[in-house]
């Protein structure tokens, strides 16, 4: 007498991962049978490389830097899942107050999410203290928020830019719990480019002007070079009166303005040797 | 016998009395006085000093405490209910300085003594505080800051007070001679106000001094002498120039 092979509803997976099908599957969480785990010894650290397995590519490239007249904070708009291009038309500026911005970086529902989160928080503290929450206080505010998700998959990197009574402040936070004040920051898969031309430009006492063309060119520089990179520059400016969005401009439009010649870019004009 | 039950704490009286609360604000009238002044530069606080049995160590009743670097208080009522409150006010300031990154102002941590003290006279089977406290300061902008709180939860903030005993003849003199002080002036203007109800004299009172740059500073017995006499210095000349004026028509 033929009997029916039940083997697949056996507890203990004996056929590897890969093999099963999906009627298995079915059957097994219908009997009530425990979903069938891979053979591995530290299943934490699979579980993580799973997670890093189907997590999209979220390329960005973001900057701000602090100079003499305030704090210029400039980021394009690009957003990708592996190779392709989601959108061109992303804000990666988060405006949490009049007088406070953060970039987004990373996963795009955690930066929204937890800077609008952050920016509630801010309010809170007005009504509270009587007073407009210092940039030092609430970037400290979303670090502690950070760093009670340690672990969990939360992936943004921010910067918390603004203008308070001690001045112009900026501030790096990201989901490791990270949070450090600095003069100049870049974040994100274009950075290191941005950093090239910004660290190369950089004054402290350059006009204003300077700073936000500035700003705008280490952008484009970066979106030309790095893949998922791209879209529009927006370029803000934060002073003791409140942040105003002083650029938007397409990369393409400003390729074009920063090299009218193609022989003006290394990378065209020549014939192939 | 239905009066003996209005007492409790989570009964209001037929007429809206809180009648534990207020039994509360009689026991901070027994207490030892302390007085507040704030200063352009400073704030002050006087205390009168304990009669101290001849075998206890002196230094071991502080009436005075620091919260944190930059924040003092002095409390008037029962000592071990205040030893509670300071506990938990010094809690909450390294809190806050965590999860911030930022020193605690002398407003949020006063709403927050006087948020504990109302807490306490909202649930039953629990008494009230016994102490109201004087809560100074700088804020970040560098202002000095005097606040008071009470057994009933309310606090507000002043340019001088007193509580404990005879606190209501000191804060009238207070009231009279008020002005705007700075320095030195602002010592004497508390020593004097305390002096409306203590003997002068390093024996029996104690001053502490705020200043912007943190930390509180407890004057010496020298030094509380040295401005005595200098409080009797002016006081005798200004009788001298009223009594010459008033001669000299």
């Amino acid at each position: 007498m033929d009997r029916m092979d039940l083997s697949c509803l056996e507890s203990a997976p004996r056929s590897r991962a890969a093999e099963l099908c999906p009627a298995d599957l079915m059957s097994q969480s219908v009997s009530g049978s425990s979903f069938p785990l891979p053979q591995v010894q530290d299943m934490d650290a699979f579980q993580r490389d799973a997670m890093a397995y189907i997590k999209p590519n979220h390329g960005t490239t973001t900057l701000g830097f602090i100079f003499e007249h305030g704090v210029i904070v400039a980021v394009d708009s690009r957003a990708s899942s592996g190779t392709y291009i989601s959108s061109q038309t992303v804000k990666k500026v988060i405006e949490i107050n009049p007088f406070l911005l953060g970039t987004m970086a990373g996963g795009a529902a955690d930066c929204q999410f937890w800077q609008r989160n952050l920016g509630m928080r801010c309010r809170l503290y007005e009504l509270n203290n009587n007073r407009r929450i210092s940039v030092r206080a609430a970037s400290k505010l979303l670090a502690n928020t950070m760093f009670s998700y340690k672990g969990m998959g939360l992936s943004m990197g921010t910067m918390i830019a603004g203008y308070d009574p001690t001045g112009p402040a900026l501030w790096y936070v990201d989901s490791d719990g990270q949070r450090t004040s600095g003069k100049v920051f870049s974040v994100g898969s274009g950075s290191l480019y941005a950093y090239g031309v910004l660290d190369n430009g950089y004054k402290w006492d350059m006009a204003v002007e300077d700073a936000i063309e500035l700003g705008q060119r280490s952008i484009y520089h970066a979106t030309f070079r790095d893949a998922v990179s791209g879209g529009t520059v927006s370029v803000y400016h934060v002073t003791k009166d409140g942040w105003t969005k002083v650029r938007g401009v397409d990369v393409g439009q400003l390729h074009y303005k920063y090299y009218p010649e193609c022989d003006l870019h290394p990378c065209h004009g020549k014939p192939p040797i | 016998m239905g009066s003996r039950y209005d007492r409790s704490l989570v009964v209001f009286s037929p007429d809206g009395h809180l009648f534990q609360v207020e039994y509360a604000i009689e026991a901070v009238r027994k207490g030892f006085l302390v007085v507040g002044v704030r200063g352009n530069d400073s704030i002050v606080l006087g205390v009168e000093r304990k009669a101290t049995a001849k075998l206890q160590d002196p230094a071991s009743v502080r009436k005075i405490v620091a919260i944190d670097e930059q924040i003092c208080l002095g409390f008037a009522g029962l000592q071990a209910d205040a030893r509670m409150l300071i506990n938990r006010a010094r809690i909450e300031a390294q809190s806050y300085r965590l999860t911030l990154d930022e020193p605690i102002t002398v407003e949020y941590l006063t709403k927050y003594i006087a948020g504990v003290q109302q807490k306490y006279t909202q649930s039953g089977g629990a008494r009230p505080f016994g102490i109201s406290t004087l809560v100074a300061g700088f804020d970040t902008a560098g202002k000095p800051q005097l606040y008071q709180t009470d057994p009933s939860g309310t606090f507000s903030a002043w340019k001088a007070n007193a509580i404990g005993r005879n606190s209501k003849t000191v804060r009238e003199f207070l009231e009279k001679g008020w002005k705007e002080t700075s320095g030195r002036d602002t010592i004497k203007a508390c020593m004097r106000a305390l002096t409306e109800a203590v003997e002068a004299g390093s024996k029996n009172m104690e001053i502490a001094v705020v200043g912007p740059q943190g930390g509180m500073q407890i004057l010496p017995d020298s030094e509380v002498d040295a401005l005595v006499e200098e409080i009797n210095a002016d006081k005798a000349a200004a009788d001298a120039a009223r009594r010459a004026s008033a001669s000299g028509q």
